[in-house]
């Protein structure tokens, strides 16, 4: 449900209020000797936020949509393209981004588009190459890298 | 003076490779501008990290004539395929998708280009006159004038963003919240880190752009169900100059336009209802109100001039105070900061060859932007041809880079996941995404100028409506914030109940 989704987010927002309030509060929402103190400005900050999203609770408390948030058709799509994308950050940490992006832009293209495996290797082991000659050779901006490129020397 | 100036810039922006750049960013902007999840703002911010060894002139060129090429790209989507690239093109497709079915999508396409054109060029010969005086007064601002423009730029977004005003508010406080994480540079206190490493260094507002609007918009569009099913258009040298020859006929539908851009342009959210509203004069005072929304040439002209106007228009708070009209504006105003310029009025006169080659820039960019869309229409409209397997997995790859680039940082990347998420449910959700980035960008400025303000006065909130122009702009500001509470009041005062047109989709 919407309601249920609005319902939720106002309320972590809420929280989340409440925490900036707290911390402000720990370092001083007041003046000190030469000024407003650290905590001063997230105190207001984290006071208006946890009044407006009081409001916001209860309004959708009262007319939220009672429509389906995403239907269950429409969320397949959805996670098919966000947990790819999980897998690829979570790859990257360990293999690097290039053999990451390999995999995952292949993964993808296979798995999602049933490309023929022509094509699919062509992809996603070129895109790969154009972004390190782009990346690390041209603007000399350092992807992450892993036992690959150091295999290759990099 | 100012014509002095302009002719310095020019030779800034004249150069070989200056010119090369312009193309460069005119291409990758219409590609963005064109490709689904990929925006102006978004592009700006992927970009953003390998302009980090440029020259300072030549990076904003880029980053500006990227924009410019989003702005055109907008149309081409818009038209051919009745997909609105960004919110300031869902008027376009009113009437360019009717006319694109009819087979004249090649004329509304040139129609659309030129209307954008006429618009830039409209408010980039405002801004030639205008930015330098405005840059002479913000000279005496002091902080509490500062932080009264910020006030004023936020409380519009409250007051005129539409949709719930509640929303928008959490959406700016959010952003400013973020911006507060990590080190106090003021006091040297570490905020709302909770002793967590990775919070010390903060949140960066190019990984929070390209999370939300990029990760956030695929999701999306995804949810909605891509289909590009869209004519081609026959673009040729004929069509462009038969189209041209009907275009004067609308010159009043483009002045109008073009003043309405301008107008609500340089304050921020205001493409979007430029685009709506100048379609909306432009049906009222036509004589033939029945054609609109199945093919009338000038539906195409009015949003048109009147989007590309407004973006332009967006860029001159930017030079000027130091304060973005546009998400797209914020990450150009980071870059600024990047770079090592300190944006504000003091870039008049500090860097002059680089304010008047980004103004410059402005004319060489739209000249050479319109002629290279309509050159190559067709290119960028086999973009969307490629299969949506190949093209998804391609966005969100160059957005991690983007994102890892900024910092050379994995948690980056985690960050741009976390935001793209959060930007799937706020969209949803309408909350607003655009005052969350600006206050982000904007945060550290406004509270040091919050506090010098409050040192000033010794804590005395007096000196925001004391102070003649800080007074001044205060209190439009606290006119734009309650506007969300008398507007019905007003309405049931004079006992109507019509609902304004507020455009749909404007975030």
């Amino acid at each position: 449900m919407t309601r249920t989704v609005d319902l939720v987010t106002a309320t972590a927002i809420l929280i989340l209020g409440i925490v900036v309030v707290a911390d402000s509060l720990r370092l001083g929402a007041g003046w000190g000797g030469d000024g407003p103190k650290s905590g001063f400005f997230p105190f207001w900050l984290g006071a208006i936020l946890v009044l407006s999203a009081a409001v916001l609770v209860i309004q959708a408390w009262r007319r939220g949509a009672r429509v389906p948030f995403v239907s269950k058709e429409k969320l397949r799509p959805v996670l098919i393209v966000l947990l790819p994308a999980l897998g690829l950050v979570v790859a990257t940490q360990w293999i690097g981004l290039y053999a990451a992006s390999a995999l995952y832009i292949g993964g993808y293209m296979r798995g999602v588009g049933a490309h023929r495996w022509l094509t699919v290797v062509l992809v996603a082991v070129g895109i790969p190459i154009v972004t390190f000659l782009v990346f690390e050779q041209w603007f000399l901006v350092p992807m992450p890298k892993g036992p690959l490129e150091a295999w290759l020397g990099y | 003076m100012g014509l002095e100036n302009l002719l310095l810039g020019f030779q800034v922006a004249i150069t070989p490779f200056n010119l090369f750049i312009a193309v460069v960013g005119i291409t990758l902007g219409t590609v963005i501008g064109v490709l689904p999840g990929l925006g102006g703002a978004n592009g700006v911010a992927i970009l953003l990290p390998l302009t980090f060894s440029m020259p300072p002139t030549s990076a904003i060129i880029l980053l500006t004539s990227l924009y410019w090429g989003a702005l055109f790209g907008g149309a081409i989507t818009s038209v051919l395929f009745n997909i609105p690239g960004e919110p300031w093109s869902v008027a376009t497709t009113f009437d360019g998708y009717p006319l694109a079915r009819q087979g004249l999508g090649a004329q509304a396409l040139t129609a659309a280009f030129t209307s954008s054109f006429v618009g830039a060029l409209f408010s980039i010969i405002l801004i030639t006159f205008f930015a330098p005086i405005l840059a002479e007064v913000a000279l005496r601002f002091g902080p509490p004038e500062f932080f009264a423009i910020q006030l004023l730029t936020f409380s519009s977004f409250i007051g005129l963003g539409g949709g719930n005003p509640l929303k928008s508010l959490v959406s700016i406080i959010l952003g400013f919240i973020l911006a507060a994480v990590g080190l106090d540079i003021v006091t040297g206190q570490l905020r709302l880190t909770f002793g967590v490493t990775d919070l010390m260094k903060g949140f960066d507002f190019i990984v929070a752009v390209i999370g939300l609007f990029g990760i956030g918009e695929i999701l999306l569009s995804v949810e909605e169900g891509l289909t590009f099913r869209g004519a081609s258009p026959k673009m040729n040298l004929r069509v462009v100059l038969d189209t041209w020859k009907i275009l004067p006929r609308y010159t009043r539908t483009f002045v109008r336009g073009a003043f309405i851009g301008f107008w609500m342009g340089f304050k921020p959210g205001g493409a979007t209802p430029a685009s709506f509203m100048s379609y909306a004069f432009a049906k009222r005072f036509s004589r033939h109100p029945e054609r609109f929304g199945h093919g009338e040439l000038e539906g195409v002209v009015a949003p048109e001039t009147a989007a590309h106007s407004a973006g332009v228009a967006a860029m001159l708070p930017m030079i000027t105070l130091g304060i973005p009209g546009s998400p797209t504006a914020a990450v150009m105003l980071g870059g600024l900061i990047i770079w090592g310029l300190q944006p504000g009025p003091l870039l008049f006169t500090e860097k002059p060859d680089f304010v008047w080659g980004l103004i410059a820039s402005m004319y060489t960019g739209n000249i050479i932007g319109v002629l290279m869309v309509l050159a190559f229409v067709p290119f960028f409209a086999a973009i969307l041809r490629i299969p949506f397997a190949i093209l998804t997995p391609l966005i969100v790859v160059v957005c991690a880079i983007g994102a890892y680039a900024v910092h050379s940082s994995m948690i980056d990347v985690w960050y741009m996941l976390i935001f793209g998420v959060v930007g799937y449910v706020f969209k949803k959700l309408d909350y607003p995404l655009a005052p969350l980035v600006l206050a982000l960008v904007l945060g550290d400025l406004a509270e040091n100028a919050l506090r010098q303000s409050l040192i000033m006065s010794q804590g005395s909130l007096a000196v925001f409506v004391s102070r003649p122009i800080a007074g001044a702009i205060t209190a439009v500001a606290l006119f734009f914030l309650l506007m969300p509470v008398l507007t019905p009041w007003w309405r049931r005062l004079r006992g109507t109940s019509a609902m304004p047109s507020s455009p749909p989709g404007a975030h």
